[in-house]
């Protein structure tokens, strides 16, 4: 109920176009119905054989809302559809705003594309909220009121017949389909996911599958949710089918009732009139039962996206923050951290420091706790015990906005948007002129490259931007960070795609021109490392070793050992 | 593309007849009660009729009511049998097909796509099967059966229906071809803009990163503004169609009323008559006026038909059916050459090398070199263009793909993890074996220790939906598979990245347990396996460039030599 009604809020800043759109939806019924009623009198006062003339009004009537009706449900249409529209543009910029606070600490779990495609899928299918869900209702209802108005005006007693007609048509059977499909339904959800997710295992697989010549013991599995979800869908279409006839035949009924009243109580000039109209009013009750179904998938994705949107953010700015000094010194001391639900924490005790200008890079096995200490750095999480510090003044005392200003970071994987090559380098700096960009991409070593492609800058990066290279997309990254201008750069794994060749190409780059900057390195991979004035060495999130490329290498402790392993490996 | 779509009907014949049989039937029952409707009307109103005197015909109506709920309820049930018995055996014939196609197929035709098609495409035949067929029958059947009905009764309606009916399907082949083109720009717009949505949402960190994550609300609310204007700029020419449409059905009705309304007066027809019409002429043009709005079902169904029968089409590679020869295996490439389709430059070509039994042959190159297409023909995936791999001097080409399979174990570089326990990955290379067989496996491949830390042991579900392994560990399930298999070949492609260091000695371990007596050709990364090989293969451009052990041609000038330096010996210049 409480998801029911915040959606309804989310849909209240358009509440003039729904009220719009709903009186033009009842009046599309009403023409019907109108049509119909006028066009019984007609033929029932024809009957008795009066002058032309006191047929004339039903003719025109007759004649309006035959065109009445087509033009309205036009009408009506462009309304509902602006509606949705509008929705879908506010629920979007709604749920962005919602998560962009969340971004990436609290959004882990939707790291795979799946999750995030179903959220996607969740904002879209909110869009026929009111369409869908809210219209349908509201407009049977108006169309029920109306009926039992017009009955009234020949007997109280028919308007309550059609009331009650309504009432089955409108409630009964929706929740009558309502009530039978929430098993089966149930079941059904799950022999779907199961069917899919064999069908996908047949696709990502097939190597493995043919490899082990499994192919027929996966084929049986393959029937055997083939077939479950078959039945189950069965089970659900009979339910299905049954509403539409079910509709058509209260409609029926409802005459049936009325005529068994009305016949020795009204007019029998008007007994056509009751019956056409009736039969012509319940087109408002068929789409109910689905509005059932979508109120129940809506409910579900509404939730899913409250959910997400109610979490906290993992770090609050604080309400007067510090003023950061243009290119502060960093001081971590004690530095401790534990995700949420953990018991084991992922970093413990952490100290170094860090000049402007200077070098640092922070290396260890997967697992030890660099990401995570990135992470603290760049205001995604709040750690939980000792302080990083920035010229002696607590992280925490600063905007996550104002220290992410001062940082460019080149992570594993740059995320390049689906746009032009122009386009994703603008939104490190998107008033930057041609010279600036023309300068960054030099110096990062791409700007030839990009000239060379036939459309130069307007390419087209593609999706994720797999049109480009690794190597590519690192020096676009590079490019980026020269244009957003920060005094502090930080590599986290920046090369860790990249084969041998083009991994030296880019550090190379990356040491020749950004050679101004206080740098930070995040790696598991110990190349380049010689430039570093210091290297500390994670292991299980503590520091086990620190100091020199040369002195670590000395020691034979974990720097040494995972330099061995490294040299055990021969190009990719 | 319809009539193919269409003759997957076939087995189940029966029901579709039946489906359209039964509408038929709803058809005849909704013009009885139409008679009865009119007939008690009229009965009251000018014979002077009390409710006694219709109650037969009120009883009637009652009846013929009921009886129309059961036929359209049949025949919606079985147009559903239909289009479930028809994707059923379409999911079935695809699967098989891309079992006989192989993984070549699907490295070709991107593995997201051929899911979504397996999924989701195979259930957009739904609409087409369960909506639009049965709809167009109808759309012919019913205003048919109310027609053959009219003629008698009044014949002059009857033409005005005649008149205005064929401008229906007319008008509907017009809007059809025009809507299906509004409509799939229509649905462009929105996948666009859902497509930029979901891009802006993976890319949350990088605006943050970039600092741009706030100001991106206005864009969103840009587009989508801009997509709202064009697109109701389309829907406003669309929705035109649907206009007409109605405008037809319901002047047609108006016409009707307003015809016989006027030769009641001049005493032309009777009113029984008059009202039985005019309660069937809304009923007339209701299913034609259904099917517009299942056309896009419709088109969305044929697209989803096409793109399936693609995949059905596509050819399958022949294969020999020789059984395997017996074990120990020799193994011989000879001037093997394959070319990608698509790509200018052979994949490999012209190499030549031969492993006797039990020896570990060791395929070392740069990315793009050729290494892993080697691997797909040893394993019978894909067969080459040129020259033969021999086995036992058997051309491979002549020997039965799944026969050859059986001789062989694969080590991949990512293996696939099902979506199902532990246990039952493992056993996907034996499907009989015992739990003690696979608890043993997994012990030599250094898996059995995190098995047991996972939350259920065993029994743990991993894959897409489950436990997330690490790289080190579902390379230790891979072997586990491997060992279990326990065949006379193996092929293995190592992992190109090193794992954390503990993690890195227990798979070299497990690596050296495995190729022991084995012929065994891997793809190395590591100088290790290279150490232990007894050939070194070395492929450059899809060329054998060099062949020797690892201290000759650690001696001698060449790529290997170049290979193994490059990755150690990094001097950045700071």
């Amino acid at each position: 109920m409480t998801v029911f009604l915040r959606l309804l809020r989310l849909i209240r800043p358009f509440w003039r176009g729904m009220v719009l759109s709903l009186v033009l939806g009842a009046a599309t019924i009403g023409s019907s119905v109108a049509l119909m009623g006028t066009s019984a009198w007609l033929i029932a006062k024809a009957a008795l054989q009066p002058s032309v003339a006191e047929l004339g009004i039903a003719i025109v009537g007759v004649r309006f809302f035959g065109i009445a009706r087509g033009v309205i449900r036009y009408l009506e249409r462009l309304a509902s559809h602006d509606v949705t529209f509008r929705l879908l543009a506010q629920l979007r910029v709604w749920f962005y705003q919602g998560v962009e606070p969340l971004a990436p600490a609290r959004l882990l779990a939707y790291h795979s594309g799946d999750l995030l495609n179903r959220i996607v899928t969740d904002v879209e299918n909110l869009q026929n909220y009111y369409l869908r869900v809210i219209a349908p209702p509201a407009i049977a209802g108006l169309t029920a009121v109306g009926m039992a108005i017009f009955m009234a005006f020949y007997d109280i007693r028919l308007a309550a017949i059609i009331l009650l007609g309504m009432a089955a048509a409108g409630i009964g059977v929706p929740y009558l389909t309502w009530r039978l499909s929430c098993g089966p339904g149930r079941a059904l959800v799950s022999a779907q996911s199961g069917l899919k997710s064999t069908l996908v295992d047949n696709v990502k697989g097939l190597a493995d599958i043919l490899a082990f010549g499994y192919q027929d013991q996966q084929q049986d599995m393959n029937r055997r949710s083939n077939r479950d979800y078959f039945d189950q869908e069965q089970r659900i279409a009979r339910i299905e089918s049954l509403h539409e006839a079910l509709i058509a035949f209260i409609a029926l009924m409802t005459v049936v009732g009325l005529l068994v009243v009305a016949i020795p109580r009204v007019d029998g000039l008007y007994l056509a009139v009751v019956a056409l109209t009736t039969l012509a009013c319940f087109e408002a009750f068929t789409p109910l039962p689905l509005a059932v179904q979508h109120l129940s998938s809506n409910l579900a994705s509404a939730q899913r996206l409250f959910d997400l949107v109610d979490t906290s953010p993992p770090v609050e700015d604080p309400p007067v923050p510090a003023i950061l000094p243009p290119q502060p010194r960093i001081d971590v001391r004690g530095l401790g951290f534990r995700y949420p639900a953990q018991d084991q924490p992922v970093l413990k005790a952490i100290d170094f420091r860090l000049l402007p200008g200077q070098r640092l890079a922070i290396v260890g096995p997967s697992g030890a706790g660099k990401s995570t200490f990135l992470n603290l750095l760049l205001r995604f999480w709040d750690y939980q015990a000792g302080e990083i510090q920035l010229d002696g003044i607590e992280l925490k005392q600063f905007r996550q906005e104002d220290v992410l200003a001062r940082l460019g970071v080149v992570n594993q994987r740059t995320y390049l948007f689906n746009a032009t090559i122009r386009e994703n380098l603008l939104v490190a700096r998107p008033k930057a002129t041609e010279d600036e960009i023309l300068h960054a991409t030099r110096r990062a070593r791409i700007h030839e490259f990009i000239q060379s492609l036939p459309q130069g800058y307007e390419t087209w990066v593609g999706q994720h931007g797999m049109r480009l290279s690794g190597g590519e997309r690192q020096r676009l990254a590079i490019a980026r960070v020269l244009l957003k201008d920060a005094p502090f750069l930080i590599l986290d794994e920046a090369t860790a795609n990249l084969d041998a060749d083009t991994e030296q190409e880019i550090m190379r780059t990356i040491y020749d021109t950004l050679v101004d900057k206080t740098m930070l390195v995040v790696t598991h991979r110990l190349v380049g490392l010689e430039a570093m004035d210091e290297i500390v060495v994670l292991h299980d999130g503590a520091i086990v070793e620190r100091g020199s490329h040369a002195t670590l290498l000395a020691t034979g402790g974990l720097y040494w050992q995972m330099w061995e392993q490294q040299n055990q490996l021969i190009a990719v | 593309m319809d009539k193919r779509l269409f003759s997957q009907i076939q087995p189940v014949k029966l029901y579709f007849w039946l489906s359209i049989a039964l509408g038929g039937l709803a058809g005849l029952f909704l013009v009885a009660q139409a008679y009865f409707l009119s007939q008690t009307i009229n009965d009251v109103f000018l014979e002077g009729q009390d409710l006694d005197g219709v109650s037969l015909w009120l009883a009637g109506l009652g009846l013929v009511a009921g009886l129309r709920l059961l036929a359209s309820w049949g025949s919606g049930a079985a147009a559903h049998h239909v289009s479930g018995v028809v994707r059923y055996g379409i999911r079935d014939a695809l699967v098989a097909h891309l079992f006989a196609l192989g993984p070549a197929f699907s490295r070709r035709e991107s593995s997201g796509e051929l899911a979504t098609t397996l999924t989701e495409g195979v259930e957009a035949l739904d609409g087409y099967l369960s909506e639009y067929i049965p709809r167009l029958a109808l759309a012919v059947l019913v205003p048919v059966t109310i027609l053959l009905f009219v003629i008698p009764f009044d014949l002059l309606s009857a033409v005005v229906f005649l008149l205005t009916a064929p401008l229906i399907p007319l008008f509907m082949i017009l809007i059809g071809s025009m809507a299906g083109r509004i409509t799939r720009q229509r649905w462009d717009t929105l996948s666009r803009m859902s497509a930029h949505f979901l891009d802006v949402l993976q890319g949350l960190t990088a605006l943050k990163l970039l600092g741009r994550s706030q100001a991106q609300v206005r864009t969103i609310r840009r587009i989508s503004d801009h997509f709202r204007r064009s697109t109701l700029e389309v829907l406003r020419i669309a929705f035109l169609s649907a206009l007409a449409l109605e405008l037809l059905a319901t002047i047609s009705v108006a016409i009707i009323a307003v015809e016989i309304g006027l030769r009641l007066l001049y005493g032309g027809i009777d009113f029984e008559r008059a009202l039985f019409i005019l309660i069937l002429a809304p009923e007339f043009y209701m299913p034609l006026r259904a099917l517009g709005t299942s056309f896009h079902a419709g088109t969305e169904g044929k697209a989803a038909a096409e793109r399936i029968f693609t995949i059905l089409d596509a050819p399958v590679t022949q294969w020999g059916s020789q059984p395997a020869p017996a074990a120990p295996f020799s193994i011989a490439f000879e001037s093997v050459t394959y070319r990608y389709e698509g790509n200018g430059h052979p994949a490999v070509e012209d190499v030549f090398f031969a492993m006797a039994p039990g020896e570990l042959v060791a395929l070392v190159g740069p990315s793009g070199a050729g290494k892993t297409t080697l691997a797909s023909m040893l394993l019978g995936f894909i067969k080459p263009q040129g020259g033969t791999i021999r086995i036992n001097g058997v051309p491979l080409a002549d020997i039965d793909p799944a026969s050859w399979r059986r001789q062989v174990a694969w080590v991949p570089q990512h293996p696939y993890l099902f979506n199902t326990s532990v246990l039952e990955n493992i056993r996907l290379a034996r499907p009989d074996a015992s739990i003690e067989a696979v608890k043993h496996a997994a012990e030599l491949a250094f898996a059995a220790e995190f098995i047991a830390l996972l939350p259920d042991g065993y029994e743990t579900v991993i894959g897409e939906h489950g436990a997330r392994l690490s790289g080190g560990q579902a390379q230790r399930i891979a072997l586990a598979r491997a060992f279990l298999k326990d065949a006379p070949v193996l092929i293995m492609d190592e992992a190109t990245s090193s794992l954390d260091p503990a993690q890195e000695t227990l798979v070299q371990q497990a690596v050296a347990r495995l190729v022991e007596d084995r012929t065994a050709l891997v793809i190395t990364h590591r100088l290790n396996t290279a150490y232990q090989a007894d050939r070194i293969v070395v492929l450059a451009q899809g060329r054998v460039s060099q062949i020797g052990t690892h201290t000759v041609l650690r001696a001698q000038p060449g790529i290997y030599r170049s290979l193994v330096a490059n990755y150690t010996g990094v001097e950045a210049g700071a």
